[in-house]
């Protein structure tokens, strides 16, 4: 066996590679849990991938097939409905790990120098995996499938001038039909491919600059332990956390993230009663119905995805270290998490008078934050520096403004 | 600098321009060029020909009662045949809807108690639902008229026209006017 390695080693450098980035890879012995859910992500996509593949060999992407061959994999093939259900749970998962891993990078201020790039093809991830996980939900060809489709290829008939070229183009037909779902299964085979490269670029960018840490200060190398064993234990046990709730979804409550008019098949000439959204785009929803206007609708939504790339730019604070020592900045992220998840609540209701004003009132307080930002984050720097800091946090404060790094040389 | 790369200063000629053109020519050929194996697959994304073909549809409108809808497939849309009744047509014909989008209704009708449009709301396409004021649609609010003018938004625009014609008393040609 040492043999091979050795064979090997001399042609590709693995040992060198498992050893520098797996085994020894420099960890801040101070992460929390909360630092568990880029690790999860990662084994929901892998998870995503394997059963969808397997799902892709039973699934017929035709528009008078689809909907009949979800219930042959149901009913008819040997674990079809674990495997579905696996992949119907598991897109729910993917979502929550991942607003999970961007709410711990907000609170700990992990966009910021040096890792704006790890920030920025995280953004990158999350509108693939949007794309994703929006084409995916017309695979079954069920009513809400088919009008969510209708509904959000509709949204790019805002595009000044050749917007209903631009829609009759995105479906292949004068509204959502097969050459929609036939596409749509194409593009949602090939997103995770695509996903996998980001991920790979991800990584990369963090084996660069290393995990931020709970304390928002890079650690002196002494402060650091190795991967392995400490944070390969830490990982698993995290991840047997999660596949105890993943599992109760998928053995006991595996309706729960499907709603109950997706099962009648598609039907062009009627729209559902009530539409809505799965969860995870509630929030994004709401601020669509919160604007009047068509296009305003369509900017402010697609900017509420967008925004959040600009959080390095918006967040002028100089104060080393996450929300736990910035009390401004640590309010605004609870008022920004209270004020998405009430986003999320609105986008589930029905579009009444009442509703629309809160969600307008909401969507009012999501831009808020990050516009006030700049200025809040510049005032709390005065404030803190005024009451006084420790030296050694002006000592960090002064090096960064020296060289334009917070490492202690 | 190294003694190779001074020689190439002095046996280039100095033409800086001549260069500079032969390297924006090349990449102007090759930029036309892969917008042209683009192209190909760009158009194979738009209606392919059976689905343009069906761009007609005879529809039997002698059985609509007055006050009903009938909804019809054409060109994979939702059609609303819409018999108005004559307090309808009169309540329509002195309105001129709502400022988002006004228009009179005689310039939305063929036969005053037929109203055809496209049962797609402007916003985003749903299909509304019948009310006995118009139209209200399920997903983001808008409302329309009996007219299928839009009252309130976010509906940009009024229940589009399509082209039709009466073959006859009682049928209709949906896609040819």
């Amino acid at each position: 066996m040492s043999k091979v390695i050795q064979w090997i080693d001399q042609r590709f450098p693995l040992s060198s590679f498992v050893k520098h980035d797996l085994v020894e890879y420099p960890t801040p012995r101070n992460l929390s849990y909360w630092w568990n859910f880029g690790f999860l992500a990662g084994f929901v996509l892998v998870l995503q991938i394997i059963t969808g593949i397997f799902l892709a060999m039973h699934y017929k992407p035709d528009a008078s097939l689809a909907f009949d061959s979800i219930d042959h994999i149901m009913r008819e093939v040997n674990y079809g409905w674990l495997i579905r259900y696996m992949h119907a749970v598991g897109a729910s998962a993917f979502f929550a790990v991942i607003y999970i891993h961007m709410a711990r990078t907000l609170y700990y201020g992990s966009y910021r120098a040096p890792r704006e790039l790890m920030w920025w093809t995280g953004q990158a991830l999350l509108l693939a995996l949007m794309a994703t996980a929006f084409m995916g939900y017309l695979l079954p060809w069920g009513q809400m499938s088919f009008w969510g489709a209708q509904v959000i290829t509709s949204l790019f008939g805002a595009t000044p001038f050749i917007g209903e070229e631009v829609v009759i183009w995105l479906r292949g037909d004068f509204a959502v039909g097969d050459a929609t779902l036939t596409r749509f299964f194409a593009l949602h085979y090939l997103f995770p491919f695509i996903i996998i490269g980001i991920v790979i670029i991800h990584l990369i960018a963090l084996h660069h600059v290393k995990s931020s840490n709970p304390s928002g200060i890079n650690l002196t190398a002494k402060n650091n332990i190795p991967f392995h064993p400490y944070f390969t234990t830490k990982d698993l046990f995290g991840l047997g956390v999660f596949l105890i709730i993943y599992c109760y979804f998928v053995f006991f409550n595996p309706e729960f993230f499907i709603m109950a008019e997706n099962n009648q098949p598609a039907n062009p000439l009627q729209t559902p009663p009530h539409i809505v959204p799965e969860w995870y785009f509630l929030p994004f929803y709401a601020i669509l119905r919160a604007v009047p206007d068509l296009l305003g609708g369509v900017i402010a939504m697609g900017l509420s995805v967008m925004i959040f790339a600009a959080m390095p730019f918006l967040d002028r604070s100089k104060i080393p270290g996450g929300a736990k020592y910035r009390p401004i900045y640590r309010a605004m992220f609870y008022v920004f998490i209270i004020d998405v998840i009430v986003l999320a609540y609105v986008g589930a209701q029905a579009p009444t008078d009442f509703w629309t004003l809160i969600g307008q009132i909401a969507t009012l307080v999501y831009f808020a934050t990050f516009m006030l930002l700049p200025f809040l984050s510049k005032y709390e720097e005065k404030r803190l520096r005024r009451q006084g800091l420790p030296p050694e946090v002006e000592e960090l404060i002064r090096c960064e403004e020296a060289c334009g790094c917070s490492k202690p040389k | 600098m190294t003694a190779s790369e001074s020689d190439n200063k002095t046996e280039i000629p100095e033409e800086p321009d001549r260069r500079q053109f032969i390297e924006k020519a090349t990449c102007a050929v090759a930029g036309v060029g892969i917008a042209a194996a683009a192209w190909p697959f760009v158009s194979s994304m738009n209606p392919s020909s059976d689905i343009l073909s069906k761009s007609t549809v005879e529809i039997n409108i002698g059985q609509i009662q007055t006050g009903e809808v009938k909804t019809v497939e054409w060109q994979s849309k939702p059609v609303f045949i819409f018999h108005r009744t004559a307090t309808q047509i009169s309540a329509m014909q002195t309105s001129m809807g709502s400022n988002i989008d006004p228009q009179p209704d005689e310039a939305r009708v063929l036969k005053s108690e037929w109203l055809v449009v496209i049962g797609l709301c402007t916003h985003l396409g749903c299909v509304p639902t019948k009310k006995p004021e118009g139209w209200f649609c399920p997903c983001h609010g808008s409302r329309y008229d009996n007219s299928g003018r839009v009252l309130r938004g976010p509906a940009p625009k009024n229940l589009y026209l399509l082209p039709y014609q009466f073959v006859s008393a009682d049928t209709l040609l949906l896609g040819k006017a």
